[in-house]
């Protein structure tokens, strides 16, 4: 179809739209990182904006020299990949049984299931029963009480009816018990949701705090982004500056770049390799049967 | 198993239950655990909601505890009565409502300037960059904001200070903190809500738009008259989930983004709960707090169900 002049302008204005829009979305990363890679000297000056003045890295070695820094990073990432795979393998337990109307007791089940979505008993009820069951300043408080969403298992079982149903009833046929066809059919066939869940579960632990500040005390446990937390609002964290012999304001400001840069790092570079995946798993999520 | 008691009539059935779970024993045991971790993490705490109405005491269980005064409503009445709390609700409120005035519809208006979008692989890369502040903690994105917004060495002041004009403080003065707060969560979300619309965009029939194109509509007119109402339910059942949640508060942005200059708008709910209960101990008052959130959370979304079905849409069931 040939386009009129005014359609052509109008497609031009969307465009400009979106790249003033994109523009938005990135300065603040590029500032950053052109904040933590820059000179104490130019910082103080304010002559920062998008690129490096007097390329430093400094700030950088600082950080991968800080044996609390390093630790928190790696203890997050453990915790990260260990919440993955035990919230994967729930919301898959979870998801899979449901699929069979036979079963007896589905709809009582999901009834239980889809109430815990819409009523939350509160903050301080869940911390009472973390108290009682001994949680509190225990790692595992960070992994078992977010170990499933009821949001994902949803998308994880429309994924589910989305497999022709006549793969498992020719398994069942061939006398394929329940366990056999969730691994051998299901399992293969679901890679685009479980690389989709798996990104919202790594996220949802990466960038969690609140849990740490709530029920835990002790430092060594805390994972990075509440570490971050404390070095960004200078609860007794300074040292991180201190230690190494710099009090300077500008290598402060600089370090703490790094340090925000470090822990946004990991996620920027893997969710983009599953865009089409997750956008698929948003959509099912939104269209609840 | 409860069939077992059963008398002589039942036997046909009770085979029929051996059958039955000969075969669907496995489903029940994979879905022993999730239900066991949803008993224990989301229905096991209701039984604390009890210390809303009762006196907290730390040496008894919860059962044993002596009712507050008032008939139990002591607690609801103190927060009440509680400037803090009063001044929490107000907040919890005001930002939700403005999130929903002003945020809500961006991501619609950001899905149909994508979809208007001609070259392909722009639109995806576009989409990407989009998506990624969704990607950021609020922690981060504070970090972010500390940067781009301080006063003087912030990125926004020093563009603002070579034009000369004065520094703006938007994280440490209230009214701009306001304006703030809602901006970075429209940034960290536009992209994200986005994907939502853009599907049901896509589930439109595209007979439709050459129809109207054929009939002369300009691209305005066939956003107006097909896009729109072709996401409208789409739109309607976002709108009621966003209504349920009026009063409730997530945790983690308002109190990433929270500091002591700006209090009193930053203090919302959760954080009010979180300093007076746990850090405070007032664990009665806080509880109180929490339920009577949860309950009205829980009415509005009736309501607005509600509502939404008598307009005749959908609902969110």
């Amino acid at each position: 179809m040939i386009k009129s002049k005014s359609a052509k302008v109008g497609d031009w204005c969307f465009i400009i739209v979106c790249v003033l829009v994109s523009l938005i979305c990135v300065v603040p990363m590029l500032n950053l990182l052109a904040r933590s890679l820059s000179s104490t000297d130019a910082l103080i000056k304010h002559e920062v904006y998008l690129w490096p003045k007097g390329l430093n890295l400094e700030a950088y070695a600082t950080v991968l020299g800080d044996m609390k820094y390093i630790r928190a990073f790696f203890w997050t990432v453990f915790l990260t990949l260990v919440c993955t795979v035990v919230s994967l393998t729930m919301t898959t337990l979870c998801a899979y049984p449901l699929i069979f109307e036979n079963l007896k007791g589905r709809s009582v089940i999901n009834i239980f299931i889809t109430i815990t979505m819409f009523f939350n008993a509160g903050t301080i009820p869940n911390y009472l029963l973390m108290k009682s069951l001994n949680l509190l300043n225990n790692p595992l408080v960070l992994i078992i009480p977010s170990c499933l969403s009821v949001y994902n298992m949803i998308i994880m079982r429309s994924f589910f009816y989305g497999i022709p149903d006549s793969l498992r009833e020719s398994a069942e046929i061939d006398g394929a018990s329940f366990f056999r066809i969730l691994i051998s059919i299901y399992l293969p066939l679901s890679k685009p949701v479980f690389a989709t869940l798996a990104l919202f579960y790594a996220v949802g632990r990466w960038n969690g705090y609140s849990d740490a500040l709530m029920y835990i005390n002790k430092d060594i446990f805390y994972p990075l982004q509440l570490f971050l937390y404390n070095i960004l609002n200078n609860i007794n964290s300074v040292e991180v500056a201190t230690q190494e012999g710099f009090s300077s304001p500008g290598l402060t400001e600089s370090l703490k770049a790094a340090i925000v840069m470090f822990s946004t790092v990991p996620i920027l570079c893997i969710y983009p390799w599953l865009q089409k995946y997750f956008i698929h798993g948003v959509t099912m999520g939104a269209v609840k049967e | 198993m409860k069939e077992s008691k059963k008398k002589a009539p039942a036997a046909g059935k009770k085979q029929d239950f051996g059958v039955y779970m000969k075969r669907y024993w496995q489903l029940y045991v994979l879905l022993a655990l999730p239900l066991l971790y949803l008993l224990i993490f989301k229905y096991v705490p209701m039984i604390y909601i009890q210390i809303a109405f009762k006196k907290y005491s730390i040496v008894q269980s919860v059962w044993e505890m002596p009712l507050a005064a008032n008939n139990g409503f002591e607690y609801f009445i103190k927060a009440f009565n509680n400037r803090d709390f009063l001044n929490a609700l107000r907040n919890t409120l005001v930002l939700n409502l403005l999130d929903l005035v002003i945020g809500f519809p961006v991501p619609i208006i950001f899905a149909l300037i994508l979809n208007e979008l001609v070259f392909k692989n722009f639109k995806r890369v576009v989409q990407t960059i989009a998506y990624m502040p969704h990607f950021l903690s609020w922690v981060i994105i504070y970090g972010l904001a500390l940067q781009i917004f301080a006063p003087s060495t912030g990125f926004i002041n020093m563009i603002l200070g070579s034009f000369g004009i004065e520094s703006i403080p938007f994280l440490n003065e209230s009214s701009h903190w306001v304006g703030t707060y809602i901006f970075l969560g429209i940034w960290q979300s536009f992209g994200w809500n986005s994907i939502v619309y853009l599907a049901a965009i896509a589930g439109i029939n595209s007979e439709l738009y050459e129809a109207a194109s054929v009939d002369g509509a300009g691209r305005f007119k066939k956003m107006w008259h097909i896009t729109l109402p072709g996401i409208k339910s789409t739109i309607v059942v976002l709108l009621v989930m966003s209504l349920g949640n009026i009063l409730g508060s997530g945790f983690d942005r308002p109190f990433a983004l929270q500091n002591n200059l700006v209090m009193d708008v930053a203090e919302v709910l959760s954080t009010f709960v979180y300093k007076n209960g746990i850090k405070g101990l007032q664990f009665s008052l806080t509880t109180a707090v929490g339920f009577f959130q949860s309950i009205v959370c829980v009415i509005f979304l009736l309501l607005a169900n509600w509502i939404s079905r008598k307009l005749g849409e959908r609902g969110i069931w």
